[in-house]
């Protein structure tokens, strides 16, 4: 069946996972649903413990068996031990079968590919895979589907009972003798645990995972002992070094500061760009610059942010530390001056629910007016590629990407024209993760292109001295220097869906097929 | 005359001939030139991969109005006869020969192009050549080179050779280079060719970098050669004519040619007093308003 942005979803697919196909951005507005909930014990008794000597002992008590879904939190991004530490685990207690319910999975867990290979593991639910996962998926190791969807879409996922976690572990910085996680305070800060929130509040059992036992209590928690079954401390939960790095320096590539002044010219010229504004940008070099540069304008135009979203970097931080926005909303922290200034009482914690849930009644990225987004892939018709590279390969996650775009009034898309060889502005991009109905701009280093259902955004750049293209021009313009490429070749087998931030199904991921000329 | 040899040329950017990633788009940054190194930046066991990537890059790349200018090995070199055949083949536009001394190197880089042309069918004529100074000598010799060939469109102070051969360094308060600056300038002026200034190679420096350009442009400079990117839109910036500029030039130009016709040699513009030798220098402010995007008039 085509789906509303030209996808063909096999009937197969739909039948499996019970899914429909996209129907647009907007076709669930309105719709009222009963959530689902979790089975929770009573704790009356005072007397009882909630630590647990051993995560296998964690595991008995949580009556671990085949077929089990697990939740897990990526906040401590590439330096993350609590993955693999379970897995291992339930690895050598033989229980097969798992499906694993992560918000994101990095390099940091290429060791799954093993439990992956021998049926441990057969399912997996993520924002995304990078690394060795990815991989494996693509090349069909894995024996279920892989469920690619948006933080957003994972709290819906959830709170609609689509899924079940059954056990759900929290890597927790900090956290007391009855469970009150804190993601600051300890040797492996990661500042807030929001994609963990909605485990905590939906999965049947929640187990803590510290390496920082602190007295009871380890308050203002940030996620509540009255969620959390069992608490187990080990040596390590995760690689400080890797989980917030120092801020990184401002780019010298001429290329992304180019793209970032672009953006900066087409925000300020848009009728959004005024007092009381709010805006949300990515990690790229390119948005970072962006952020810089900005900031410039907003002081000398004397122009305030009302609320930045993120995803955290110290430039976002240094608006508040500067007095330039009213107030941070943090769902994750990329660096340590984003951990460090989780403490500042402007600096607020919100869940992945409240960031970009389009199932409950209403998320932040719906008050956005601009988000600044990357992509591996735009293709003519706007439509956004985040997860599969130009090989076919799983490569990358949504994040919150369809989210974001989704809510904000102006979307932004920066992308260099060409990724190497490849064109980034394609005729059709090799797999469709964000609509383009939600893009409104691309951003590259030959030209920018808005979209044209965005008539009043065309309208107001129209004095604006800034390169503009049609989106076509900037297709022609990279193919004229790359060549058309190749489609990528894929096998019939579906090992992967990218489900829309609503549920439904916006693309397929094919198994990867070893390339073989077809040209004369 | 090559119409080419009076273009426009604030920026070079130096390029190492053997990086696709470095040669594959320069012109999105919008300098006047670029400048393929065969030279320094190339390893001696990897000339011939150098000129290899050149040829195609000049073959296959639309530069997009960029001049392509390319840097030779020195004629004290085995490399330099074939880095100019594959240079020529390729289609480039302009030669740069480095460590000029002496007209007879002009000279000999010329013969050497025009057999090249000749070779590979390229119109007679069309590459033109620029010689960098850098050594006393040079310094001493430069209006004999200015004047060695029709070919040669410019000169160039490299500033680090020469500074070494002073027995100096670069200090960055520019003291060092004051004396070949100054010869430079004036010899190629005497010739009626183009003049620029060496590399600023200290890129977490963009003030003191401005301030370099600022003083080259007031010395009369036609442009620098630069190695960042990032430094483009500063030299720009700073040889962008002022508004008021533009306008008097826009009527001096028009003046002069008025009065021409009426038979009229001196006149006054705007209470300063006007003859044909501003002709030259207002088209010139003319042009560079254009190629900087600021003329909005009709000439």
């Amino acid at each position: 069946m085509i789906n509303a942005v030209g996808r063909d979803i096999p009937e197969e697919i739909l039948k499996i996972t019970g899914k429909e196909p996209f129907m647009g951005i907007h076709h669930f507005d309105g719709s009222v649903y009963k959530k689902d909930g979790p089975y929770t014990k009573c704790v009356i008794n005072s007397e009882g413990s909630k630590m647990v000597d051993s995560i296998h002992d964690c595991l008995v008590k949580c009556g671990i068996r085949d077929g089990m879904t697990l939740g897990f939190h990526h906040h401590f991004r590439e330096g993350d031990y609590v993955v693999n530490m379970v897995m291992e685990e339930i690895h050598n207690m033989g229980i097969k079968d798992i499906t694993i319910c992560a918000s994101s999975l990095g390099k940091a867990h290429d060791k799954l590919v093993e439990y992956i290979e021998d049926g441990t593991i057969t399912g997996i639910q993520s924002s995304g895979v990078r690394g060795k996962i990815g991989r494996a998926i693509s090349e069909g190791k894995l024996k279920g589907l892989a469920i690619m969807r948006s933080h957003g879409g994972r709290v819906r996922a959830i709170e609609t009972g689509e899924v079940r976690i059954d056990i759900a572990f929290i890597g927790a910085p900090t956290c007391d003798d009855y469970g009150n996680c804190r993601g600051i305070g300890g040797k492996s800060d990661c500042g807030v645990l929001s994609y963990s929130m909605v485990d905590a509040d939906y999965a049947d059992k929640v187990v803590a995972i510290t390496d920082c036992l602190v007295p009871f209590p380890n308050f203002p928690a940030h996620i509540s002992m009255t969620k959390v079954d069992y608490v187990v401390v080990v040596d390590e939960i995760g690689n400080p070094e890797k989980i917030a790095t120092g801020a990184a320096k401002p780019t010298t590539d001429m290329r992304k500061l180019m793209m970032a002044d672009y953006c900066t010219e087409f925000v300020v010229n848009t009728p959004y760009f005024k007092d009381g504004f709010s805006y949300q940008t990515g990690v790229g070099g390119a948005s970072i610059a962006s952020t810089i540069s900005l900031a410039k304008i907003m002081k000398e135009r004397n122009v305030r942010m009302r609320f930045g979203v993120g995803g955290l970097t110290k430039p976002m931080c240094d608006l508040l530390e500067n007095g330039q926005v009213d107030a941070l909303l943090d769902t994750q922290d990329f660096d340590l001056d984003a951990v460090e200034s989780v403490i500042n009482p402007k600096h607020f914690r919100i869940s992945a629910g409240e960031y970009a849930d389009p199932f409950n009644k209403g998320a932040v990225v719906n008050k956005l007016d601009f988000v600044i987004l990357a992509a591996l892939e735009v293709d003519v018709n706007f439509n956004c590629n985040v997860v599969v590279g130009s090989d076919g390969m799983i490569t990358g996650a949504q994040g919150g990407h369809p989210d974001t775009a989704a809510g904000a009034k102006c979307t932004i898309v920066i992308t260099p024209l060409l990724q190497g060889r490849i064109p980034a502005v394609c005729t059709d991009v090799t797999t469709v993760t964000t609509p383009g109905e939600s893009i409104d701009v691309v951003i590259t280093d030959y030209g920018i292109a808005i979209n044209p259902n965005r008539q009043d955004l065309i309208q107001c750049m129209k004095d604006v001295d800034l390169p503009f293209k049609t989106i076509e021009d900037l297709r022609d313009i990279a193919y004229s220097i790359t060549g058309k490429p190749e489609k990528v070749q894929f096998d019939d087998k579906v090992v992967g869906i990218i489900e829309s931030r609503d549920g439904t199904v916006m693309d397929v991921v094919r198994k990867i097929k070893e390339f073989q000329f077809t040209g004369e | 005359m090559n119409p080419n040899k009076k273009r426009l040329r604030r920026t070079m950017m130096f390029l190492n001939a053997q990086k696709p990633g470095l040669i594959k788009d320069p012109y999105i940054y919008k300098p006047d030139s670029i400048m393929l190194d065969l030279e320094d930046a190339v390893a001696e066991n990897q000339k011939d991969a150098a000129r290899f990537s050149l040829y195609h890059a000049l073959q296959e790349i639309d530069y997009r109005g960029c001049e392509r200018v390319v840097r030779i090995n020195g004629l004290d070199t085995p490399y330099w006869k074939e880095d100019i055949r594959c240079a020529v083949a390729g289609g480039c536009d302009a030669i740069r020969i480095p460590k000029t001394e002496r007209p007879e190197d002009i000279k000999a880089v010329e013969a050497e192009i025009q057999i090249a042309e000749e070779d590979f069918g390229i119109p007679q004529g069309r590459t033109l050549i620029m010689a960098a100074i850098e050594s006393a000598r040079g310094v001493v010799k430069a209006l004999d080179v200015c004047e060695a060939s029709d070919r040669l469109f410019g000169i160039a102070l490299s500033g680090g050779d020469y500074t070494k051969d002073l027995q100096t360094y670069i200090t960055g308060t520019g003291v060092e280079l004051m004396g070949a600056r100054q010869n430079l300038i004036i010899a190629a002026r005497a010739a009626k060719i183009q003049c620029f200034d060496t590399v600023y190679t200290d890129l977490n420096d963009m003030e003191g970098f401005r301030r370099d350009v600022e003083t080259i442009h007031l010395m009369g400079f036609d442009g620098k050669s630069i190695i960042n990117p990032r430094q483009i839109p500063i030299v720009h910036d700073i040889f962008t004519p002022a508004q008021k500029n533009i306008i008097f030039a826009e009527k001096v130009v028009m003046e002069i040619e008025d009065k021409r016709e009426k038979g009229i040699g001196v006149f006054i513009v705007d209470g300063k007093m006007i003859d044909i030798a501003f002709y030259d220098g207002a088209k010139r402010t003319i042009e560079l308003a254009k190629a900087s995007g600021v003329y909005k008039g009709g000439l």
